[in-house]
């Protein structure tokens, strides 16, 4: 069905802003058909049902409202983990922040200057964001293939020694960037990719994952404190036989974070585990949708996400299971659950299941409500005052879905981030 | 043909679904006893809808002005409304020209003042559904017929057919206490205050499409009133019955429950088997004042269409309760196992403080059939609380979805909801969904919603437990103890086929 008039004008209006960059042998196809799915869907507007809980206006307006920097003396992130370095500023690749893109068992190229007409991620590009349009639209990610003027390009070949680390630094109070990463694990391979960092004004990104049989990628992001910086994000994963995908977000403020996650698991024995802890002051919107297809035989799912909201803050989850006809013996586990600290503060959840198969386990949980008197109670009978015992219980709260990070040191270090963003906030 | 068996050879039932389940699901959902129609003569308005037919079904029912107007308001409103395409079923479009609206006995048209006068054909019709014989002469229409005593316990039959409704037993009983039982159509006349006060005002003229078709056309259906500490002194039910080809049954009910009231409504419905499916769309209105309280019960078996997919009744209906004073209550209690699409989510608006909405679902697909149903708590009030607890099944190529809605409002402080779904599929050709909403805007409120069958009353499992019960046995025992208390409550020809549903199990349950 062809969009309204009026979604089409906007739609538009943007193509005309961020045309597709004048390049690439390989890219373009895909970038073309990009553009024509785009313009078939048209850009979201609040009346989409996918949309109930967030507003996309501002993510869908020509141009990025301005986001103030912020500047802060936290200590960057990541800063004692040895890694293979790639900054983006405002979304443009700085050479000479990032390190030399060469490292054992992987090659890393640039979206933007890779431009021999052959490549393997021709392969890749776009293709897992247009198997991810259905059943559901996600224009933001058509958007985005069509018109990325950056990204990463990552094969992997075999084990890896050092994570791949993008880091985004965000300088001006108008940037509007658009970046898409495309990484491939061959059979066996593994990667770690963390990313950090508030990116832009208005962040697009995309980021397909092909994980072949076998392999196992791991992810690890913290989307940077700027107050008033917005994002749309989209993980496109594909999940091959025996392979393993985790991914971890944690998100201190931002006025608006949508965070999409499409995994399809294609090959049968597959784990893919999702998680995500977000911690939300006032103005601060905070999406986390999710859906995942089991295709396979005999794979696991997970999903947990918790969210500490206050001061007016919204918090969102619209998760799914999809288990296809045959998909037997999947264990298919979803848990949403939110903190309200006060009230004006709100939780807005869609936790779906949709299930062909007869022979599986899956469950879905959602909570929501305030601190647990009878713990603070007890906390503060032993002498603890009230902020400290409520940052404890909060703490414990959100340590269930950082606990889905593998890596100790990772792990400690969003417990860290989570721990000093509360006490900021205890004053 | 009538004879359809759930688990057919080559379709695999996975290991941990007991036979006792399988062939209780056989028993209730594989077989449509009602299916057959009985041959009398009808009186039909012309087929399609314009205002002329809208007029028409009000002039029938010899309405006042005012209602034809409110007819009319809303037929010009459902011009404008979209039919709704978000829910999981899938159907052949409707030509809503290419059906009767209006459809009644011939007998009917002048009440029969003795038994001798009722067609017998309409006679047959109760007694072969099983309505129980003392209430039958009633229900054929017979005038005085209210002074025949009753034996066992007491429920006062509303009963439509097609239509139009056939009559409406123990009137003169429930007059003594004060209480009003009687079809809508005579409720507009003998009692245009009530209705004008309280017809539209749960669910709005202009609600949903369906909602707002039903407003132009309804034809008949049950009104209820309940003065002021009245508790009602007998179960109330109604029992709705399609027999004509190419008709579509619009029925209404508008139950008022006064403050410190209480009642309990019942409502079954059947119909002919036949090869062209047909359409139904009610609306159920409740009103429930302070410290009121009130029960609905539903056991829905509409012909669900053979097991190809032909045929069965599209089942479209809008429920709502409004506890609208304080400390009101309202519970809906469901068992749809018939229709071949089922698209019904009654709902409770928790208006009035310490009210309390509970909703209990059993839903059975098989076959082709397809039901989105769930409901919706709507929390306004100060410590509201709503209770939730949906089992669907899916048996054949049936598509079973929960859909619901758990609303808090910023104002509902201290408010609490609990919600339990649990699908269980027999069979690998058929689907389960759930699509829960949960909207929290305080801080105060507790919302749960669980889809595990790990997560009964941890007390209740520790004693089972400790007495040496698996814990599957143990979830299945106290889940169906819980069943078991709705179901017996139900009384009536179709308790029986209800309780039929206590020996379903959760094993094997997914969320």
């Amino acid at each position: 069905m062809a969009a309204p008039a009026e979604k089409m004008n906007s739609t538009e209006a943007m193509i005309a802003a961020h045309p597709m960059p004048a390049t690439k042998g390989w890219s373009k196809a895909a970038r073309g058909d990009a553009l024509a799915r785009l313009r078939a869907m048209g850009l979201p507007d609040r009346r989409d049902e996918y949309w109930k809980y967030t507003r996309p206006d501002s993510l869908t307006q020509t141009d990025a409202i301005p986001a103030a920097v912020l500047h802060n003396d936290e200590a960057p992130l990541f800063d004692g983990i040895e890694r293979l370095k790639i900054v983006f500023v405002d979304g443009v690749f700085d050479a000479e922040a990032s390190d030399d893109l060469s490292m054992e068992g992987v090659s890393i190229e640039r979206l933007a200057t890779s431009d021999s007409d052959l490549h393997w991620a021709r392969d890749l590009y776009g293709t897992l964001e247009k198997s991810g349009q259905t059943p559901v639209d996600r224009p933001l990610a058509a958007l985005n293939t069509a018109c990325a003027t950056d990204g990463v390009l990552i094969h992997v070949t075999g084990k890896t020694s050092k994570p791949v680390s993008l880091i985004y630094r965000h300088m001006s109070d108008t940037s509007d960037a658009f970046l898409h990463h495309c990484i491939k694990l061959d059979a066996g391979a593994d990667l770690t990719v963390l990313e950090n960092g508030p990116a832009a004004a208005r962040f697009n990104k995309v980021m397909e994952i092909d994980i072949a049989d076998g392999a196992s990628f791991h992810h690890v992001r913290a989307q940077g404190r700027d107050h008033e910086r917005r994002a749309a994000t989209h993980i496109f994963a594909r999940l091959g036989t025996e392979s393993q995908f985790k991914s971890f977000t944690l998100t201190v403020n931002g006025q608006l974070t949508r965070n999409e996650a499409v995994i399809e698991i294609t090959g049968d024995n597959a784990s893919a585990h999702i998680a995500g802890a977000c911690v939300g002051d006032g103005e601060f919107h905070h999406d986390d949708t999710v859906f995942i297809t089991h295709d396979a035989v005999n794979c696991e799912s997970r999903q947990v996400f918790k969210k500490v909201l206050r001061n007016g803050a919204t918090g969102v989850f619209q998760g799914k299971i999809l288990v296809k006809e045959g998909a037997q013996k999947t264990d298919g586990y979803q848990i949403s659950q939110s903190l309200l600290l006060d009230d004006g503060s709100q939780f807005l959840a869609k936790p779906e299941l949709e299930i062909y198969a007869d022979d599986v386990a899956c469950s879905h949980g959602s909570t929501s409500g305030a601190i647990d008197e009878d713990a603070l109670f007890y906390l503060r009978a032993r002498g603890v005052p009230k902020g400290v015992a409520t940052d404890m219980l909060t703490l414990s709260f959100l340590a269930e879905a950082v606990d889905e990070i593998d890596s100790e040191t990772l792990k400690e270090e969003m417990m860290a981030r989570l721990e000093s963003w509360l006490a900021r906030r205890r004053g | 043909m009538l004879d359809n068996v759930i688990v057919k050879e080559g379709e695999n039932v996975k290991e941990g679904v007991d036979q006792e389940t399988v062939d209780a699901v056989r028993e209730v959902g594989g077989k449509y006893k009602y299916g057959w129609s009985t041959d009398i003569e009808m009186e039909y308005a012309p087929k399609g809808l314009s205002p002329d037919i809208v007029r028409l079904i009000s002039e029938k029912n010899e309405e006042p002005q005012w209602m034809t107007d409110w007819r009319l308001e809303a037929y010009e409103r459902w011009l404008t409304k979209k039919e709704p395409d978000w829910a999981m079923v899938d159907y052949p479009e409707i030509d809503f020209q290419d059906q009767y609206y209006y459809a009644r006995p011939k007998s009917m048209a002048v009440k029969p003042k003795s038994l001798d006068d009722v067609d017998p054909k309409l006679l047959a019709t109760y007694d072969k559904l099983g309505i129980p014989l003392k209430e039958q002469m009633i229900l054929a229409g017979v005038e005085g017929a209210e002074d025949a005593p009753a034996e066992g316990r007491k429920v006062a039959v509303d009963a439509v057919f097609d239509s139009v409704s056939v009559g409406t037993t123990f009137q003169a009983e429930l007059k003594k206490a004060g209480v009003i039982f009687c079809s809508i159509s005579e409720a507009i006349k003998e009692h245009p205050e009530l209705v004008k006060k309280y017809l539209g005002s749960v669910v709005p003229v202009s609600d949903n499409f369906y909602a707002t078709l039903n407003s132009a056309v309804f034809s008949d259906g049950s009104f209820v009133y309940v003065p002021p500490g009245v508790r009602c002194p007998m179960e109330l039910s109604t029992y709705f019955r399609i027999n004509a080809e190419n008709t579509g049954q619009f029925e209404r009910t508008l139950i008022i429950a006064d403050k410190g009231s209480y009642v309990s409504y019942l409502e079954g419905c059947t119909a002919p088997q036949r090869d062209e499916s047909q359409l139904h769309a009610a609306v159920v209105e409740i009103i429930i004042e302070e410290d009121a309280e009130v029960k609905y019960s539903t056991v829905q078996n509409w012909y669900p269409g053979d097991e190809n997919g032909k045929g069965g009744i599209y089942n479209f209906v809008t429920k709502r309760a409004d506890c609208r004073g304080d400390r009101a209550k309202v519970m809906w209690t469901q068992v749809e196992t018939g229709s071949a699409v089922t698209w019904k989510y009654p709902s409770c608006i928790l208006r009035g403080d310490d009210s309390q909405g509970e909703f209990y679902s059993i839903a059975i697909a098989n076959n082709m059939q397809q039901a989105d149903t769930g409901t919706k708590m709507i929390h306004l009030g100060k410590r509201t609380k709503s209770r939730i607890v949906s089992k669907g099944i899916s048996a054949g190529r049936a598509q079973n979805t929960y859909r619901g809605l758990v609303s808090m409002h910023p104002k509902a402080k201290e408010s609490r909801n609990y919600t339990q779904c649990d699908s269980l599929l027999i069979g690998d050709k058929c689907g389960a969904h759930t699509v829960p909403y949960i909207e929290v805007k305080n801080s105060s409120s507790r919302v749960e919603h669980e889809a595990t069958t790990s997560k009964v009353d941890d007390d209740q499992m520790f004693y089972c437990r400790s007495r040496g019960m698996d814990e599957e046995e143990a979830v299945a025992l106290v889940v169906n103890g819980f069943c078991k208390d709705v179901l017996q409550a139900l009384p009536m020809e179709f308790a029986m086929e209800a309780q039929a549903l206590v020996a379903i199990s959760l094993e094997g349950s997914v969320g």
